[in-house]
């Protein structure tokens, strides 16, 4: 499965609805995150990836878009 | 060893409702109860200072343990939102308590400023005598209660704790503590020109893993669980955060006290009112272990463990 598609999975189970919005689109105007979702959505990540976030880059603006989100996983791999 | 004695607590009188809150920032009433928790908080009189509230409840405190002011070897206050920086709200209120030259210093960190105060209570309670520590806050002054401020608006509220600690006698022994300071993301939480800013999303990130983890490294240090604990007292933040750290520490959240329902989050004054609130409900001894922990700028936080007599 291609990271993208498992962001996506990832941020389906958190927030419990149908994805719909764009690499760009920030996931906190379009509702589907709020902080506390934020936090799950971070931890669900680092299971789905095998990765660590480290509190130094536990700001919401790492994680506000898919594309931001993508790019800071490759960035770790 | 240092013994909590007493807790005391100042809270105004003017009772501010999410209905009154919620038209001046554009938000609903199940908006606010649902992100926060908060029913109602208290705002402070015109005529009331951090220093005036912080000598209510220096003065309730003292009350409780039986202890006169002049009894006091040290003074250590912690506030975020005092009128003065420098000098702080320290001095003003050793003077009201009738105190000429005992030392009176301030910690100016919001939200975990009275876990640092009781931190260094424990340490110098046995060479300077008994310590008061005082969180006193009037943020309603430090807030935007328009729509641009509304994530930060509903949740603060006025208000002032304290806590005695004495080298000698109490009714819990302050066992261990530890605290923690991480200046790198300082950004996301501050008061800068008068003014509170926050990036909440990312102070609730940072505080739903920094005080777990506080919390789990006091316990497995002092070889306990979660389970044996009777309490914890948090810093009185946002009821989903208080639920989330009950989660992470794997203890019911009925076993952690919260009044922020009523008072909404205080910030450094939030940890002894929430303190006091439970002392004074308590007829029986303790039967177990108490756990403190807070959050806040800095960004600083930590955890403090005291066990029954």
């Amino acid at each position: 499965m291609e990271p993208q598609a498992r962001i996506l999975k990832v941020l389906q189970k958190v927030t419990g609805k149908e994805i719909s919005v764009g690499a760009d689109d920030s996931l906190f105007v379009s509702g589907l995150l709020d902080s506390f979702a934020l936090t799950d959505f971070v931890t669900g990540l680092e299971e789905e990836f095998g990765v660590s976030v480290p509190d130094s880059d536990l700001s919401a603006r790492k994680f506000d878009t898919i594309r931001k989100v993508e790019t800071y996983l490759a960035a770790k791999a | 060893m240092s013994y909590l004695r007493a807790f005391g607590s100042a809270l105004p009188t003017r009772r501010v409702g999410n209905a009154e809150i919620a038209a001046q920032v554009g938000a609903t009433l199940e908006w606010i109860l649902e992100v926060s928790g908060i029913e109602e908080r208290r705002y402070a009189a015109v005529e009331d200072s951090v220093a005036s509230l912080g000598v209510r409840a220096a003065q309730d405190c003292l009350q409780k343990a039986g202890v006169t002011a002049s009894d006091l070897g040290m003074i250590l206050v912690a506030s975020g939102s005092s009128e003065r920086f420098c000098p702080g709200p320290a001095s003003q209120i050793a003077t009201a308590l009738g105190l000429a030259s005992t030392p009176a210093l301030d910690i100016p960190v919001a939200s975990a400023g009275s876990l640092i105060g009781l931190h260094l209570a424990a340490k110098l309670a046995t060479s300077v005598g008994r310590v008061l520590v005082i969180g006193a806050e009037i943020m309603s002054r430090r807030i935007a209660l328009t729509p641009e401020g509304k994530n930060s608006a509903i949740l603060f509220g006025d208000g002032a704790g304290a806590a005695l600690i004495d080298a000698e006698t109490g009714f819990a022994r302050i066992q261990d503590s530890c605290l923690f300071t991480d200046g790198a993301s300082a950004e996301i939480l501050s008061v800068k020109d008068g003014h509170f800013q926050m990036d909440g999303s990312s102070v609730i990130m940072q505080a739903s893993r920094k005080m777990p983890r506080a919390i789990n490294e006091l316990l497995a240090r002092n070889q306990l669980s979660a389970d044996a604990i009777q309490v914890f007292l948090l810093h009185q933040a946002n009821l989903n955060l208080i639920t989330r750290v009950a989660a992470a520490v794997k203890v019911p959240r009925e076993r952690f006290f919260t009044n922020i329902a009523r008072y909404g989050n205080t910030s450094s004054a939030s940890l002894l009112i929430a303190a006091d609130e439970w002392r004074s409900a308590q007829s029986a001894p303790l039967t177990g272990p108490l756990v403190f922990s807070a959050f806040g700028a800095g960004l600083n936080w930590g955890a403090l463990l005291a066990v029954p007599q």
